[in-house]
């Protein structure tokens, strides 16, 4: 509750901020100050489960432990991400203030869609997560890319909200007690209505549209390149894995009951989603368009927690979101910083700036899953909780060998790095600040730890 | 009337919808019919909040199953909210490349 109100109010602050502030550096330390309030006041409400506001919602809002741990790795990883790529934020255009507003008001909705317990929540939360990003997508508004960018975004997430409303009022129409509320949504024994079946289905392909698992795939990698690369370090992390979460606690809540009627079409949307992120990320020839199909990998494996709706998966999930988003974010923050985004352009990266260097292997390392990084400990949890469901044993022997072909297309760009030499400047020179190296260092850090003791994340759900 | 009219009408409505977002090529009737989707499921929904209405636990419910149609206005305020946006994104790019055909977006592609 406390994320969800601060976060809303302080993207009003930060627009006033855009209106009356001139400066164009002051924005980010507001925003810094403000999503600081926001993480400490969310993790008192973790521990003490108090909230600060107490409003009657009728119970359409629900925390927990889970949802506010997972709260609280969202507004954190928008801390660091905010803390290393704020100064590219600046660059996109004149509007610094509004940027950081919108970027608030997506976390709000993230708060939302992590604790919904309506259906009514659910789209009202994905849709202030959607909308901001429209205009975030479309933020360079000289450049045709991001035009292209934003209207395909705009159409499909337009296209895919028609469809999760359809679904939502086929279950409306199905559930005997009229009501939105996931837990009480009636399902019956034995066969299942027709109606609940078909809005079932419509969710199912709305939410994939919004994770961007396969075949719903097609708009990512161009949207996610076309896009400003700071924003899309922003929507390839935190907003994905909120949409995760979301689509984990409805089918869990609404239809955890009906489990292996549905595992199935799971099972063959996981399979669909690795092989396609991992093979065609494979013959990418420019960085960040290889990380766009290395999110839809990513998004395979985040799938695996959906397939298994475990204890473990919910361990896995939480540790996914955080492991996945600081590497991504690392990465990006890099990648902004390059004069030329194809691999090429990564050629003798670590003769220039050694630490950027060193800091881009540890991030890939991490997102292959190499032993003591956070990457290695979420893959692990994944594949566990999915070994523990008991079906479909093959999944997890096939996602463990989509894992070592992802090798190849990370350690393509490691190889560049160390091993080529390089024939024009490497980086934009000036803009590799002492700041910037410092946030790496301190992204590594969390890496490692994480990856050597998972329990300084996970301990947190049961407190 | 039957619910199974409204049930028939509204999917025509959101099939012709789909079908307008996939076939048209000009981003302003894609639009349109992403429009007409969501007014499709307005209609299923104040059609489904009717059916409940009769039956005897929404009776005996507080709300007497009008969480349909309050649902509706957020539909609304939320398709408003998307039109704003949407509308600003299409000049955006009329602004840059004088036309509004999707045809036209193929500069990602490589």
């Amino acid at each position: 509750m406390n994320a969800i109100i601060l976060s809303a109010v302080w993207g009003v602050v930060m627009m006033f901020c855009g209106v009356f502030i001139k400066s164009k550096s002051l924005p980010k330390y507001i925003a810094v100050a403000g999503l600081s309030i926001i993480i400490i006041v969310n993790i008192i409400e973790l521990i003490s489960g108090n909230s600060c506001f107490h409003f009657q919602t009728n119970d359409m809002i629900r925390t927990n432990s889970f949802n506010l741990l997972f709260i609280t790795i969202a507004l954190g990883c928008t801390l660091i991400y905010f803390l290393l790529s704020g100064s590219e934020i600046e660059k996109v255009g004149p509007h610094v203030g509004e940027y950081f507003a919108l970027i608030f008001f997506v976390l709000c909705g993230v708060a939302i869609a992590a604790t919904f317990n309506t259906l009514l929540m659910l789209f009202i939360g994905i849709e202030i997560i959607s909308i901001p990003l429209y205009i975030l997508t479309g933020s360079d508004k000289r450049n045709l890319k991001s035009n292209e960018a934003a209207l395909k975004y705009f159409l499909m997430g337009a296209f895919s909200t028609g469809i999760l409303l359809m679904g939502i009022a086929f279950i409306y129409g199905g559930n005997p007690n009229a009501s939105f509320y996931i837990d009480k949504i009636q399902i019956g024994m034995g066969e299942m209505p027709v109606m609940i079946a078909v809005g079932l289905l419509f969710i199912l392909v709305a939410m994939s549209f919004k994770v961007s698992a396969a075949p719903f795939h097609f708009w990512t990698p161009d949207v996610y390149d076309g896009a400003p690369t700071v924003f899309t370090s922003f929507m390839s992390t935190i907003v994905k894995v909120a949409g995760f979460f979301a689509f984990i606690r409805l089918f869990e809540y609404s239809f955890g009951v009906i489990q292996d009627q549905w595992q199935r079409l799971i099972v063959v949307i996981t399979i669909a989603t690795l092989l396609i992120g991992n093979i065609t990320a494979v013959f990418q020839q420019s960085v960040k368009r290889m990380m766009a199909y290395s999110s839809i990998a990513q998004a395979g494996f985040m799938l695996l927690a959906l397939f298994a709706l475990n204890d473990k998966a919910k361990e896995g999930i939480l540790l996914y979101s955080a492991a996945y988003s600081l590497a991504t974010i690392g990465f990006f923050g890099i990648l902004t910083k390059m004069e030329d985004y194809t691999i090429d352009g990564f050629n003798g990266l670590a003769k220039e700036q050694p630490l950027l260097g060193f800091a881009a292997t540890i991030f890939l390392l991490s997102l292959t899953g190499i032993p003591l990084t956070a990457g290695f400990q979420s893959k692990f949890f994944m594949l566990m909780a999915a070994v523990q469901n008991g079906h479909q044993f093959w999944l997890v022997i096939a996602a463990v060998l989509f894992a070592a072909i992802s090798a190849y297309y990370y350690f393509r760009v490691i190889q560049a790095i160390y091993f080529k030499e390089a024939t024009q400047p490497v980086t934009q020179a000036n803009s590799v600040t002492t700041p910037f190296k410092i946030m790496l260092v301190v992204i590594v850090a969390l890496i490692l730890i994480i990856g050597i003791y998972p329990e300084i994340i996970i301990g947190w759900m049961y407190r | 009337m039957d619910i199974k009219a409204y049930i028939a009408l509204s999917l025509t409505l959101f099939t012709i919808g789909i079908i307008g977002v996939l076939v048209r090529r000009n981003a302003i009737i894609i639009f349109m019919c992403v429009e007409l989707m969501l007014n499709a499921v307005n209609l299923l929904l104040v059609g489904f909040s009717k059916m409940h209405a009769l039956s005897p636990i929404a009776k005996a419910s507080l709300t007497y199953a009008s969480d349909a149609q309050i649902f509706v206005f957020f539909i609304m305020v939320v398709a408003a909210a998307e039109v704003s946006v949407g509308l600003a994104i299409i000049v955006m790019m009329y602004r840059n490349v004088h036309t509004v055909d999707v045809n036209f977006l193929n500069r990602l592609k490589n």
